[in-house]
């Protein structure tokens, strides 16, 4: 296969994983082939990564996928030439299968794991195979032999210093050797079975951020700061440029050239949007549990990104929480806080919606304008309890726009206890446990409101 | 799209570009002086994106050294326009034409004559297309303005020409190198990044921020700007608001040198502390973690 035809497979397999790769793109990348040698690894990859990949997650997807791509067309190469290692051979000096000394091994894995050595790592990753490959040959699924093998190794990624006082190995490098290991065990595969198994999609664990409840945090973060310009910018086309007086001169002026230097028609300065004020309410309660932190990581990238806003949490009561996020800007004490002093942990445990919209609205009636934004995060369970959609309906009339984000998938909602149905009328409902859905709230944000 | 002309001074290698910014004191990694060359030999502008203070700008003023052109810098902001961007008619002195030639002249000769080149008033991105002397093009912070500037944009970067209602087309006269930045604080429309090369900028390794650090400083002792580098690392390892960028590196090896520091222990990290980490909370999550990671005493309560 030429080489063109090969980067057409390879755009083709971008695209597989949901780069956008267009045409004009591809055409980019030959022209920067063209202009460096292709025989320089470094330089070929960069040249398609610069082309090709338009961000940085757009990057780590580019650099799984090239990795597969070259291995699995060496590895096509070498099956369709029957080339096969000298199968009898040991791997490496020293080394007979069933001799190999456990913790040597072991030592030898973490230094070279250390200092990064990627041929060393490969050397020892065949040996690791070599030595409990052939305990029943493997389990068939390869990240499971590949977890199985560093375990037996002893390899963790600790957060804790060993006893011998090295440092511990970090996630990235135990990560990288686990990649020898898997390619490894990939090639031995393709070699027992001389085929290359099916192309599968990169796993979603492979391609989600590096994990971490910061990296989440951060991912969060961003994502408000795409909601703050929404909020802040909204409405902006609607207000128009000559909605209040004050004259632009210099565009008067301009428009004054057609009639010559008489300024017939009089041009006025674009208002600038005002600061939306927010009102976030969050629920806390035990049935969204597993949904409290990632809305109250929300709420701690709004706070960061609006000056005027009031947040709430609630279980059975409802209780301010402005004064905690302005006080703490780190996320876990904020957690802390609100989970030691915000007065929330009532006796059942159980929301009470009612009683929440009622203390709310007496709370912050008054405040309450038609260019306040309100945003419940909540999955509307009332545990039974009257859900007070006329006490909500208010709520929604004074302030200028409602949006409830539900943590649960919309194939639950009106199940059981569920009464997001009364309230769907006053607001605008939207389905949000991930950061993907956040961003869709974010564009649904952006389009234009119904009056 | 036509190939843009070739120059005399355009580099043949990557190397050449390399150490051409080098001696322009950049330190590039392996991608940054692939991707400017590719820049410069392909014509098409580059979208520089990574945290703030990683040499983003530095990159674009290096590169303008190094080739030995002009650099042109549009600083973006929410509310730029084309005016401020592309060019103005200078209305003042149309009037002040009018009113002269009021008297006697016909109308349409004023306005053929009000709305030609001497009433433009160039701004950035007009100034780097109609030089004579081909430049480098800096939009700087372009996730800061509106996606409708963006659109905008297109036309200048993908065929290097701009409409003027009133006058026509402008052609670009010479071909500049565009490098736009971003901080990522938006997503950037797909058909701006469909025109761009694209460089991720990321924190430099270890060896490489030393070596940078000590192009900065060269008279920083060696072991001092060792430390300094590995106490970076462990910092940006932290959740901060606002890790120290490369920017931060250099300050802070420029202020250890002012004050003739021989070793960073703990009361020159304490004194000092403030160049790297610049919010009050950050500063409380520093103090309290790396002083112990760097085996310091921890501070008496």
């Amino acid at each position: 296969m030429s080489l063109p035809a090969r980067i057409v497979d390879f755009a083709e397999a971008l695209r597989a994983e949901g780069l956008a790769v267009g045409t004009s793109e591809l055409l980019d990348a030959f022209a920067a082939l063209e202009e460096v040698s292709w025989t320089d690894r470094a330089a070929f990859r960069e040249a398609l990564a610069a082309t090709l990949a338009k961000s940085a997650e757009d990057r780590r997807v580019f650099e799984l996928v090239f990795e597969r791509f070259i291995f699995r067309a060496t590895e096509a190469q070498a099956v369709a030439r029957g080339v096969r290692e000298a199968s009898d051979s040991p791997p490496a000096a020293g080394a007979v299968a069933g001799q190999i000394d456990l913790d040597d091994l072991r030592e030898r894995a973490i230094q070279a794991i250390r200092d990064g050595d990627e041929s060393a790592m490969r050397d020892l990753a065949r040996l690791a195979i070599a030595a409990f490959g052939r305990r029943g040959e493997g389990s068939g699924v390869l990240g499971v032999d590949v977890q199985r093998i560093r375990r037996a190794l002893d390899l963790r990624g600790d957060t804790q210093p060993r006893e011998d006082g090295d440092e511990p190995l970090t996630r990235e490098q135990l990560r990288r050797f686990e990649q020898q290991l898997r390619r490894e065990l990939e090639r031995a595969q393709i070699e027992r079975t001389q085929q290359l198994p099916p192309a599968r999609a990169l796993n979603e664990l492979d391609r989600a951020l590096p994990s971490g409840p910061l990296q989440d945090l951060a991912a969060v973060h961003r994502v408000v700061a795409q909601l703050k310009r929404r909020l802040a910018t909204q409405g902006r086309e609607a207000r128009g440029r000559r909605s209040h007086a004050h004259v632009d001169v210099r565009r008067t002026m301009r428009a004054s050239l057609q009639t010559g230097g008489v300024p017939v028609v009089l041009k006025f300065r674009p208002q600038r949007p005002r600061r939306p004020e927010l009102y976030v309410l969050c629920d806390v309660s035990t049935s969204v549990t597993s949904a409290s932190v990632f809305f109250l990581s929300v709420l701690h990238a709004l706070h960061d990104s609006f000056r005027r806003m009031r947040s709430f949490v609630f279980v059975e009561r409802i209780s301010e929480v402005t004064g905690v996020f302005e006080r703490e800007r780190n996320f876990r004490a904020v957690s802390d806080a609100i989970g030691r002093d915000a007065g929330v942990a009532d006796v059942s445990g159980y929301t009470d919606y009612g009683r929440v919209w009622s203390e709310f609205l007496a709370l912050v009636e008054d405040d309450l304008h038609p260019r306040a934004t309100v945003i419940v995060l909540g999955d509307a369970r009332t545990n039974g309890r009257d859900p007070r959609a006329d006490v909500f309906a208010r709520i929604a009339a004074r302030a200028g726009r409602t949006f409830w984000l539900n943590p649960e998938p919309q194939l639950y909602w009106d199940y059981g206890d569920s009464v997001v149905r009364a309230y769907a009328p006053f607001c605008e409902l939207h389905e949000c446990w991930t950061t993907p859905q956040l961003e869709d709230f974010v564009k649904a944000l952006a389009r234009p409101q119904h009056a | 799209m036509a190939a843009p002309p070739a120059h005399a001074d355009a580099p043949t290698t990557v190397e050449a570009v390399d150490a051409g910014l080098r001696s322009a004191g950049y330190l590039p990694g392996a991608s940054t002086a692939l991707v400017a060359f590719l820049a410069v030999r392909l014509g098409k502008p580059v979208l520089v994106e990574g945290p703030a203070g990683v040499g983003k700008t530095e990159l674009a003023k290096a590169l303008a050294t190094y080739l030995g052109r002009t650099l042109v810098r549009l600083q973006c902001y929410e509310g730029l326009d084309e005016a401020k961007a592309l060019f103005e008619w200078n209305y003042r002195k149309q009037l002040l034409r009018i009113q002269a030639e009021a008297a006697g002249t016909g109308w349409d000769a004023v306005q053929d004559d009000i709305f030609g080149e001497e009433f433009l008033l160039p701004r950035p991105l007009m100034t780097a297309i109609a030089s004579e002397e081909p430049v480098v093009l800096l939009i700087d912070e372009i996730d800061k303005t509106d996606q409708e500037f963006e659109a905008m944009l297109l036309e200048l970067l993908s065929d290097f020409q701009i409409s003027i209602p009133e006058l026509g087309r402008i052609e670009a006269r010479t071909h500049p190198v565009v490098l736009l930045t971003s901080n990522n604080s938006r997503e950037l429309t797909e058909a701006l990044k469909r025109r761009c090369l694209y460089l991720w900028l990321d924190y430099p390794c270890a060896e490489h921020e030393l070596a940078i650090v000590r192009l900065h400083s060269p008279e920083l002792p060696e072991a001092v700007a060792a430390k300094l580098v590995e106490v970076i690392a462990q910092v940006r390892e932290l959740d901060l608001k606002k890790p120290p960028s490369i920017a931060e590196s250099i300050d802070w090896a420029r202020a250890l040198l002012l004050l003739g520091a021989e070793e960073i222990d703990e009361e020159m990290f304490r004194s000092t502390m403030s160049i790297i980490v610049k919010h009050r909370t950050d500063l409380d999550v520093v103090s309290e973690r790396v002083g112990v990671r760097l085996g310091l005493a921890p501070r008496p309560a």
